[in-house]
């Protein structure tokens, strides 16, 4: 675990000067939140959208905490690079919104076809006991950990 | 009220019946940030999802006020077992 965090911060830490200031703000600003955006009905249509959908504080290419970012760089090791994304310190309404949808008091969430997996505690146990690779093939989706294995 | 360490594992042991729980105060005392491993006879059986969810159930006035919570949970047999590994 402290392997990986090490790992996966400096990896940011060259993301985050990569980034201009000017796409900062763009970014910032380009996401408003809609009054409707934390409904059941959003929520669902959300999850529905995409086989792999993140809830997080910060985009996948510039994570805003050190959980989610562990939740980007697991799916990324397994090869994940497209996943939907939504980012909750952009829209306070969704942020409040989908931790009543899940019953779950924490960000990031995970789900995976429309069903909730877990944060990123449940991420990292399933990354180290292998069931990531399996829930990840459930949705055709062959881990990259498979082949460097072999390697 | 400061969250405290002694305060969430009393409640853990209390209400989940735990045999074993380690909580360590990451936030330097405020109890902002915490880890935990706790150990459950009731965790026997449960999928890892389910486990965590009876965790944010017992805790779930403090993880209010807590920022950063990382938890393991373990059944006794489980516990045991990687207490013979290391």
């Amino acid at each position: 675990m402290n392997f990986l965090c090490r790992k996966t911060f400096s990896t940011l830490g060259r993301r985050v000067v990569a980034q201009s200031q000017q796409q900062l703000w763009v970014r910032c600003m380009s996401n408003y939140s809609t009054a409707n955006s934390g409904s059941k009905e959003h929520i669902q249509e959300l999850i529905n959208k995409d086989d792999i959908v993140v809830f997080m504080k910060g985009v996948p290419e510039q994570p805003m905490c050190g959980f989610s970012n562990v939740v980007v760089q697991i799916l990324r090791m397994h090869g994940v690079e497209k996943f939907g994304s939504h980012n909750v310190l952009d829209d306070d309404s969704l942020r409040q919104g989908i931790k009543e949808f899940s019953n779950w008091p924490t960000i990031p969430q995970v789900y995976f076809k429309g069903e909730f997996l877990g944060g990123t505690d449940i991420m990292m146990e399933m990354h180290q006991n292998g069931e990531l690779i399996d829930e990840l093939k459930k949705l055709g989706i062959r881990s990259a950990l498979l082949d460097e294995e072999k390697e | 009220m400061a969250i405290t360490s002694e305060g969430l594992e009393k409640k853990l042991r209390e209400e989940l019946e735990c045999t074993h729980v380690e909580l360590v105060d990451e936030s330097g005392g405020c109890g902002a940030k915490f880890s935990a491993l706790i150990v459950s006879n009731k965790f026997e059986g449960k999928p890892l999802l389910q486990r965590h969810r009876m965790v944010n159930a017992c805790l779930a006035e403090e993880l209010k006020s807590i920022h950063a919570f990382s938890m393991k949970t373990l059944t006794p047999a489980k516990w045991e077992e990687q207490q013979g590994k290391s």
